[in-house]
């Protein structure tokens, strides 16, 4: 052997340096080069996409409005024994009347009013009224004054609830987003009837999200397979046929829709024409779940077609050829042996597809109606509307939870490293 | 031809193939396989081989002609009620299979027992020796053992044609050989039909009972092996099967099998007239280089000429010498290493003599870019 080798056994190169050694200190050096052309790369990530999930955590479970408003109130009401059915002591109150003053001042008493309101409504009126009033009171008892200004003060309940959320971090906003809360006395039920929603939210989401990943996989198929077996000029023709959804507006694809779709639109026009339908008959075909449906498979089908293509692509014509000299049907040959070699493709475009729908937003807001609307808009309406970022994040981390769940199942059924994108 | 065609398994008759309308891929392609015989499609690249290969299996249509086989015109028969087995260039075997699946497949479709399948997928995969690979996928096999499962799958549902595409186009020159011998033997075993397509000669030349040589969409020559070599019919197929010395001349005189034949700088050559046209014409003489003799005596032979010695490669059991004859200086002589035989330097000018009747006189000169 031409490598020296040292007493213990180990082998070196020609200078004496231990062959791991060296080895070690070329690939450090490599590691190194590749570490530093991928440093944009990770900031970029980091803080665009790492930095925004973890704040999004973090305020899905956020609370410090409450103990950074009312300082004076927060520890002592930590004191009062919930359970024992007294109101709390004079000097929770008087304590509460100094902070309110203060939050008056500062103007910051109407976040802890807003705050509370999402736990229960009449809250932001009680703590705007007290803001308002509370100046008047100038000397005990506090008690009393406090509760002859509003007597929701005098209510157990309040008190109970402001204990409850004057910690740093509350579990409401997830209890919220899957329709449970706090009761009264601090038990996790679930919410009355007609303030289900969430629940119902996120499996329509994910069945109508299902539904338009099937009908992309059932349209985008036949144009994949066409697009991979036509000559390349023929197929190039189709290629930007597909392609050109991307290249013209999300908005005016999706306002395109609503002209075709809607009850005075172009196809309602066309079937009472030609009589199929009467002129009071018209079909309802849009600002619902039908229109959600339609525009996005119309948005997504490329996501699907793509992948699909690619896998197609690196499929030789002669494995359907083999198995039709070997007697298969062209159905048999198409279904046992094309199909199972597109499989990587199905998952991937189909997994594309389904996490992009998912968590789509603009579309159903402009088409979905009603029935229509995904989990997605609920989200921007809290962020934008209510205001309440911490349900809005907590909705956001079960949705990030759901898809993480989903692609690991779809790991174990398929496996990841089946999934090719091209 | 056409009364004897009763005997004939597979006629191509009259047949043309063309993919863009404007050229001919196939240019009335005329051949008749006998049953049992082992017919071999030998040509350059791009000369038509796979596109006649996928006529007969039902891939492609004939533009023209008619294809028939076994007594029956198979031009609207669908590829998979033709019975034809396949070996593709590429293989084919499917990836997403086990080998043992992937040899069952013929006979799931058609619809054989669960055991009858169990015995003959067994009998298949000794055949070819590779009893213990059945559990495998073909990603999880050799060249060579790809190879072999894709000429186990086209036998193993017992077609009575088979088509091979150069199947031995990816293997090693040992892989190649040995496997050569292994289809030979199941070729006689079995008692199939079989076209074979390659474009190495010497393999086309071991396996074959006639060679089909393809040039342009056209058939060159279809004869045994021996006949090829020995007797080309005309300059492409002299130039394309083993090496050959070409010399450049026009017809001096025609005389029934001999003929005259003057070279470029005036020597005059006696020939076997072959395939020559009329007095005056450009003819190519064929030669091959073992049957040239080094410094023969003088008026033994019919030809005698000058030749400059040039290059000397010695090759173990013969030298081969490449000198300078009649202003031709690619002329190559095989000089058996023999104590016999006179050593030669470059330089050196000799005398190289050949006979008439090894020496033929061809059809013009085709482009030897060809080749
Ligand atoms: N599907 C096709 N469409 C158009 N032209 C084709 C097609 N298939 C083959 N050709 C053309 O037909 C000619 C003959 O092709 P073919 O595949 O039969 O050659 P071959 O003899 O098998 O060559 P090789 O030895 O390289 O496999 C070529 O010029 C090729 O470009
Ligand atoms: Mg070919």
């Amino acid at each position: 052997m031409a490598a020296a080798t040292t007493s213990d056994g180990a082998l070196t190169t020609a200078d004496g340096i231990p062959l791991k050694a060296s080895l070690a200190r070329a690939e450090r050096r490599n590691r190194n080069r590749a570490l530093l052309l991928v440093t944009p790369l990770f900031a970029f990530i980091l803080v665009f996409f790492l930095m925004p999930i973890f704040d999004m955590l973090t305020r899905s479970v956020d609370n410090t409005v409450v103990g950074s408003v009312l300082v004076r109130s927060v520890p002592v009401l930590s004191q009062w024994d919930d359970s024992s059915g007294e109101l709390p002591s004079e000097a929770v109150f008087k304590a509460m009347v100094l902070d309110i003053q203060d939050g008056r001042e500062t103007r910051t008493i109407g976040k802890v009013g807003t705050r509370m309101n999402y736990e229960k409504s009449g809250m932001t009126s009680l703590f705007r009224k007290s803001g308002r009033r509370a100046k008047q009171i100038k000397e005990a008892p506090y008690k009393e004054a406090l509760i002859k200004l509003d007597k929701k003060w005098g209510d157990i309940n309040t008190w109970r609830l402001l204990k409850r959320e004057s910690d740093a971090q509350t579990l409401t906003h997830y209890l919220a987003s899957i329709d449970m809360r706090f009761n009264d006395s601090g038990e996790v039920v679930r919410q009355p009837e007609e303030k289900q929603i969430y629940i119902n939210l996120f499996i329509r989401t994910l069945k109508l999200s299902a539904l338009i990943t099937v009908l992309c996989l059932v349209l985008g198929y036949p144009i994949s397979y066409l697009l991979a077996t036509l000559p390349v000029r023929t197929s190039n023709l189709l290629m930007i046929l597909v392609l050109l959804p991307f290249w013209t507006s999300l908005l005016v694809r999706t306002t395109a829709w609503i002209a075709l779709l809607q009850k005075q639109g172009v196809i309602n026009d066309f079937l009472v024409g030609v009589g199929l339908i009467g002129d009071d008959g018209r079909l309802a075909m849009i600002h619902n779940a039908i229109g959600t449906v339609v525009a996005m498979v119309h948005i997504l089908l490329p996501f699907m077609v793509l992948p699909l293509y690619s896998v197609m692509k690196t499929i030789p014509p002669s494995y359907v050829r083999a198995a039709r000299s070997m007697g298969a049907t062209p159905w048999t040959a198409f279904w046992r042996v094309y199909v199972p070699n597109t499989v990587s493709g199905i998952g991937a475009g189909g997994i594309l597809v389904f996490i992009i729908a998912i968590g789509y937003y603009i579309t159903p807001a402009l088409v979905g109606g009603v029935s229509g609307t995904l989990i997605s808009n609920f989200i921007a309406q809290h962020i934008s509307v209510t205001l309440n970022w911490g349900l809005a994040a907590a909705l956001g981390s079960v949705l990030l939870a759901l898809v993480l769940a989903l692609y690991i199942l779809y790991d174990k059924i398929v496996g990841i490293d089946n999934m090719k994108m091209g | 031809m056409a009364d004897q065609s009763s005997s004939d398994y597979v006629r191509f008759i009259n047949v043309q193939k063309s993919y863009d309308g404007e050229s001919l891929v196939v240019k009335n392609l005329n051949l008749d396989i006998a049953r049992g015989e082992f017919v071999t499609m030998l040509g350059p690249s791009g000369s038509g081989k796979t596109t006649c290969l996928m006529m007969l299996a039902g891939f492609e249509t004939a533009t023209h002609g008619e294809i028939i086989l076994d007594g029956d015109s198979i031009n609207d028969v669908a590829p998979h009620h033709r019975g034809i087995g396949m070996v593709f260039q590429s293989y084919a075997l499917f990836p997403h299979m086990t080998i043992f699946e992937n040899l069952a497949f013929p006979l799931e479709v058609r619809k054989q027992s669960k055991s009858e399948i169990e015995t003959r997928v067994k009998k298949a995969l000794d055949m070819v020796r590779m009893g213990a690979f059945g559990t495998r996928r073909p990603a999880q096999l050799s060249g060579g053992q790809q190879q072999r499962i894709a000429v186990a799958r086209a036998l193993v549902f017992e077609p009575k044609l088979v088509l091979m595409d150069e199947p031995l186009g990816a293997l090693d020159k040992n892989l190649r050989e040995e496997m050569q011998y292994e289809i030979k033997h199941i070729h006689n075993n079995l008692e199939v039909t079989v076209v074979y397509v390659t474009h190495d000669q010497s393999e086309a030349l071991t396996m074959s009972n006639r060679i089909a040589v393809f040039n342009d969409g056209v058939i060159q020559q279809l004869a045994p092996p021996e006949d090829l070599y020995e007797r080309p019919d005309n300059a492409f197929v002299a130039q394309f099967i083993g090496e050959n010395n070409t010399l450049i001349g026009s017809v001096r005189e025609l005389n029934g099998t001999a003929c005259v034949v003057e070279l470029g700088d005036g020597s005059i050559i006696n020939a076997l007239s072959v395939n020559v046209g009329n007095k005056g014409e450009q003819s190519t003489l064929s030669l091959r280089p073992e049957r040239v003799t080094i410094n023969p005596e003088a008026g033994s032979l019919p030809n005698i000429v000058d030749a400059d010695v040039k290059e000397l490669i010695y090759l173990g059991d013969h030298i081969r010498t490449r000198v300078d004859v009649c202003g031709h200086d690619d002329f190559i002589v095989k000089m058996p290493n023999s104590a016999t035989h006179a050593s030669l330097t470059p330089g050196d000018t000799v005398k190289v003599g050949w006979l008439a009747e090894d020496c033929r006189a061809l059809d013009a000169p085709v482009d030897r870019g060809v080749t």
